[in-house]
């Protein structure tokens, strides 16, 4: 495609894509240190799923008290506008062009029209999408009544619409038992949060909700097919062996109107794959060094379009983290190649971040278990470092902080053994 | 009887249990620390919750704003609160930190901005 020419063309320092915590963190971050900077986002207000995650539980570390979604949102939206940052919103990117390394073109689409504007470097934080039903499996009838838990979400906390009366949940994650939790205060029925896996998926806090509401907790079990004319009507259920096979004639129904599929979610870099940034298969989110700066120079990720987080606070410090990473790379016209130390997954590590440190800065290294475990110890052997756990589970990412002058040598192993 | 609780206070997840005779506590086993054991016993006496809904307002750009309970209600109490809620209507314009209503000394109070429709 070639550059539209009859739109003259702005220049920024920083193209920040997503208005969500993590774009906007870093959007206030590199105009606090003095960069020139846009901010665009695709919905009609900032805050990205925030303003929809009504319950408390954010804020409690970057704010340092417990805040709601929208809540946590609007301080940072605040801090956006005091500071004059430049934001457009209903904003589309088509495109992002590496032209050099501190030249590139964002391409973009808004309700008055197409913009392309130049940028010497561009932070990605885009948020992640949701897995939906046909992506785990489920056959059946095309029916309505199917929803992801973030778009059920969308429905009753920003439009006010119940999305169904008599519901099933497919997937323990946290946004899936948050919503068992609204469903169930507006007097919907949550008929089953079915759970593939042996154990819960989300925080210890949330699955307290089951109990509140005395929600039942199918724990290895599926849903495998769905029914209805026209709109879902029964949904099909079997049980899973430890290795997550179906077990013949486990199977049984459950009537219910509404399927809410709460079954992960995956980074989105849609945009960065197309300039050809290496993606890690075991985050889906891009490989990157301790500035967040991915395989593409110039081009920073922040939030859940690195990696999936649990809490706001990671996200709006990987969001500041990448703006520092900006702000060096225009200065300095590239962030310093050296010889960088390689972070690798040992045993029981399901996924790691970043990938590449320096060593000329303290890092939070974000990492994930394979399994749940007690009495551990995470070890870097190539340095001696031990830390003990008492308890670590997937559904709860650890963060361990690294000096920089504990990274040294060719590689880090980073290693989850039982003591 | 013995009640078995997973504690929130920390990321530990101690499973708290509690065994109750006669109607009173004679033990409480499994928490690694004190506030899991004062959080265990007020979770079986008298469980308490932040109550977080959506409730419907006028001329707003957006046809529902969220709010919170000021305090933690007592379980048994939120399906009056909700049933009080569901009959509640507001009026744009709100800010964040309104105080749109009121139930038993507990505060109801906006989590996010209405704006009225120009």
């Amino acid at each position: 495609m070639e550059p539209l020419p009859q739109i003259p063309m702005m220049s920024y320092d920083v193209v920040v894509i997503g208005g969500g915590p993590a774009g906007m963190a870093a959007a206030v971050k590199a105009k606090e240190l003095g960069l020139n900077v846009l901010l665009l986002d695709e919905n009609d207000y900032l805050g990205g799923i925030l303003p929809q995650c009504i319950h408390p539980g954010f804020g409690l570390h970057y704010y340092r008290e417990e805040l709601t979604g929208p809540e946590f949102a609007s301080r940072l939206a605040k801090r956006l506008v005091e500071l004059g940052v430049e934001y457009k919103t209903g904003t589309r990117v088509l495109e992002i062009r590496n032209c050099s390394d501190l030249e590139k073109v964002v391409i973009f689409t808004s309700p008055r029209g197409a913009y392309q504007v130049w940028a010497k470097a561009v932070i990605y934080a885009t948020g992640a999408r949701e897995r939906h039903a046909f992506e785990i499996g489920i056959v059946g009838d095309r029916v309505s009544g199917i929803y992801t838990a973030g778009e059920s979400q969308t429905l009753m906390d920003i439009y006010g619409i119940m999305p169904g009366k008599e519901i099933v949940i497919v997937g323990s994650g946290d946004v899936g038992l948050i919503m068992a939790r609204r469903f169930a205060l507006e007097e919907a029925k949550v008929k089953a949060v079915i759970e593939l896996m042996p154990y819960p998926g989300g925080l210890a806090r949330n699955v307290m909700i089951l109990r509140d509401f005395d929600i039942p907790l199918y724990l290895s079990h599926k849903v495998v097919e769905l029914r209805g004319k026209g709109r879902v009507e029964r949904v099909k259920v079997v049980r899973v062996d430890e290795n997550l096979n179906e077990i013949p004639r486990s199977e049984f129904w459950i009537e219910a109107d509404t399927l809410i599929i709460s079954a992960g979610l995956l980074p989105s870099v849609k945009k960065l794959e197309q300039i050809g940034v290496e993606i890690d298969p075991a985050t889906g989110g891009p490989v990157v060094n301790d500035r967040l700066e991915t395989s593409v120079p110039g081009i920073f990720v922040a939030g859940n379009s690195l990696l999936i987080n649990d809490l706001v606070d990671y996200v709006a410090e990987q969001g500041e983290l990448a703006a520092e990473g900006a702000k060096e790379f225009i200065e300095k016209g590239g962030i310093e190649s050296r010889k960088w130390v390689k972070v690798e997954k040992g045993e029981n590590v399901r996924l790691l971040v970043p990938h590449y440190l320096s060593g000329d800065r303290d890092v939070y290294l974000y990492l994930r278990v394979a399994r749940p475990m007690e009495d551990i110890e995470l070890r870097i052997p190539e340095i001696g470092k031990r830390m003990k756990f008492l308890v670590v589970k997937p559904s709860e990412m650890l963060r361990i902080r690294l000096k920089a002058e504990e990274i040294e040598g060719e590689k880090l192993t980073v290693r989850v053994v039982k003591v | 009887m013995i009640y078995s609780f997973t504690c929130i206070i920390c990321p530990l997840g101690c499973v708290i249990e509690i065994e109750m005779e006669n109607g009173k506590i004679k033990e409480v086993r499994g928490n690694k620390c004190p506030r899991g054991k004062e959080w265990a016993i007020e979770e079986l006496l008298s469980p308490k919750r932040i109550v977080i809904t959506v409730l419907p307002v006028e001329k707003s750009e957006l046809p529902v704003v969220s709010v919170k309970t000021s305090q933690p209600v007592d379980v048994r109490k939120i399906p009056s609160l909700m049933k009080y809620l569901s009959e509640l209507k507001l009026m744009a314009p709100i800010k964040i930190g309104d105080v749109v209503a009121e139930f038993e000394g507990v505060k109801i109070i906006a989590t996010r901005e209405a704006k009225k429709v120009k």
